[in-house]
């Protein structure tokens, strides 16, 4: 093998690959704005965003599309964060915070409090990031025996996982009477989600992009592994700490905005492995663009597949992600 | 006082849930020299350069790093003295050979800032002492086994540390590559002034580059000296339970040994 820089490993390369995920983020947005039982062309969807005419499009526009839009968006990316932050903490390529728990974790405490105290709304993020830490915390806990064992962090997750959605379902069915939309939160919906949820999940998503762009040099140290990372100066269980608590708080984020809406922070990251390589300060912005454009693109295939009954965006991001992830395990 | 003592053990006992692993070694390590650590398996070598290196909390006891307990220290100051390099690196990542000697700059800089002049500098210089300027741009999961200690070997240097820390660098290297990083280790001692600590398994490497080696036997050191005092009959026999033919080696004049049969 060359010495030289493969055009794959260039920086050029890289750049290209992340603007091109961003384009594809504008087409999504364009075409989840135009889709949906009323059909708008991109030059009204324009102008309808630019000026206030009254018209029925503005409405279903500024009022629905627009704003789910966004969320869809701020999940993709809030999830993809998580999943790309928790494969380097926890030393393990299946991390994803639906498949270890850290989701049902924040989905029991928030839907808990949400039915039992509903006058408490607010808090819902909130209970739902203790949730997600009280999981992580447990994962951790079971895992670890002189350091953390990736097999033991899969075991104990799936684990956690049944334990968390087990008393979800139990919540559910107790409460029936004061849930409404049990099956969408279950699977993960943005059916109905407006600018409400947009204001809940925003200011986690502007944290996390500054803190893991900030610091992802240090989880490119981290997955040296502990040994190494200690050697070379990183704080180590600082380090991790910090890390998996904004993966909680992202994924937590996501859960009280959506509910449980799985695959994106497994499919996601391990896509950009693959196209731009590991470095964090290239894949967390790269990860980021491209679960706003998978969840977007899903949201909207689940909202106009069917049309006009509405399929949950977790169901369509099952059905896609299995097999890509088959295919991505076969290469 | 014409010796400096870069490391220096008091008293230290490290235990694993309720067995004890090693117990009460004191130990000094003078500046510029290079010691290796042999005993048999299970006599606490690992734990012994683990719990140096901040890796185990010791039970009792201190290590004073330039005076100054290492659990004290921070985790940037430590590592601008002291690089360790464990037995088995393995890792998911997929950095670049140049990559992963900048990480060694890691422990220098202030984390808003980039590579300096004198970080270039630094890496260059690692990577020419390693012999990997033709590789540095190669993925380390692609280098074979050789290659890959020199990279690991290459990064901790970038730290310019004054006491790099070794476990069994020769582990799973074919002879002429055990070879190879047994010279360069010598050589970063003598060209750099990096003071080396390693636990060996190679009885005969260890004695022929060190200047002093230290016997592990049974939670404890059960020797220390020079390796003409070590390679010794009675000492092989008990520690290693082995009849041994110890002889000089001309070129170097060290002692070599080969193991006759098991006591």
């Amino acid at each position: 093998m060359e010495n030289e820089v493969s055009f794959k490993d260039s920086k050029k390369y890289k750049i290209f690959i992340i603007v091109c995920i961003a384009v594809l983020l504008i087409i999504g947005f364009i075409l989840g704005n135009a889709k949906g039982s009323m059909e708008v062309s991109v030059q009204r969807i324009f102008e309808v965003l630019l000026n206030d005419d009254g018209s029925s499009e503005r409405l279903v526009i500024w009022n629905i599309r627009l704003p789910r839009m966004i969320l869809a968006a701020l999940v993709g990316i809030n999830l993809a964060l998580a999943g790309a932050i928790l494969q380097g903490v926890m030393n393990n390529p299946l991390a994803d915070p639906s498949i270890i728990g850290i989701s049902s974790g924040a989905g029991l405490f928030g839907i808990f409090l949400l039915v039992v105290l509903p006058q408490y709304q607010a808090f819902v993020p909130i209970a739902a990031f203790f949730g997600a830490m009280l999981a992580a915390a447990i994962i951790y806990v079971l895992a670890w025996k002189g350091g953390i064992q990736p097999i033991r962090v899969i075991l104990a997750g799936v684990a956690v996982s049944a334990l968390f959605g087990a008393g979800i379902s139990g919540t559910l069915v107790f409460y029936s009477d004061r849930v409404h939309g049990a099956l969408t939160f279950m699977n993960g919906s943005l059916s109905s989600r407006s600018w409400p949820e947009v204001q809940t999940i925003l200011p986690y998503t502007v944290i996390g992009l500054i803190l893991v762009m900030v610091f992802s040099q240090k989880l490119n140290i981290l997955i040296l592994g502990d040994d190494v990372a200690r050697s070379l100066g990183l704080n180590v269980e600082a380090t991790r700490l910090g890390f998996t608590a904004l993966a909680a708080l992202l994924a937590a984020s996501a859960v009280s905005a959506v509910g449980l809406l799985g695959f994106v922070g497994l499919i996601v990251p391990h896509s950009i492995r693959l196209l731009i390589g590991n470095d964090y300060k290239l894949m967390f912005p790269a990860s980021a663009l491209l679960g706003a454009v998978l969840v977007m693109f899903s949201d909207t295939f689940a909202r106009t597949i069917l049309s006009p009954t509405e399929i949950p965006v977790g169901i369509v991001m099952a059905v896609l992600g299995a097999p890509f992830f088959l295919y991505l395990l076969r290469r | 006082m014409d010796y400096q003592v870069v490391l220096r053990v008091n008293n230290l006992s490290v235990s694993y849930k309720y067995t004890e692993v090693i117990e009460n070694i004191d130990l000094e390590i003078e500046k510029g020299k290079i010691y290796s650590i042999i005993g048999p398996n299970g006599s606490g070598k690992t734990t012994l350069i683990r719990a140096l290196s901040r890796n185990l909390k010791p039970k009792t006891g201190q290590v004073l790093l330039d005076g100054v307990n290492i659990f004290k220290m921070n985790s940037k100051q430590t590592a601008r003295k002291m690089a360790v390099l464990g037995q088995n690196n393995h890792t998911l990542s997929d950095v670049t050979v140049k990559n992963l000697v900048q990480y060694g700059r890691y422990a220098h800089k202030e984390w808003w800032k980039g590579s300096d002049r004198e970080d270039i500098r630094i890496v260059d210089w690692a990577l020419r002492k390693t012999g990997l300027e033709n590789l540095q741009n190669r993925k380390i999961n692609t280098l074979s086994g050789g290659e890959k200690q020199r990279a690991w070997l290459a990064m901790s240097i970038a730290q310019k540390p004054q006491i790099l820390l070794l476990d069994e660098p020769t582990t799973y290297l074919d002879i002429s590559h055990q070879l190879e990083i047994m010279e360069l280790i010598s050589r970063l001692n003598k060209e750099e002034g990096i003071t080396i600590v390693m636990v060996l398994h190679d009885i005969n490497h260890a004695a022929r580059y060190s200047d002093e080696l230290i016997v592990v036997k049974d939670k404890k050191i059960y020797k220390r000296g020079d390796p003409w005092v070590i390679l010794e009959n009675n000492v092989l026999r008990e520690v290693f339970g082995v009849e041994t033919e110890i002889r000089l080696d001309k070129e170097t004049s060290k002692p070599v040994f080969y193991a006759r049969k098991v006591v």
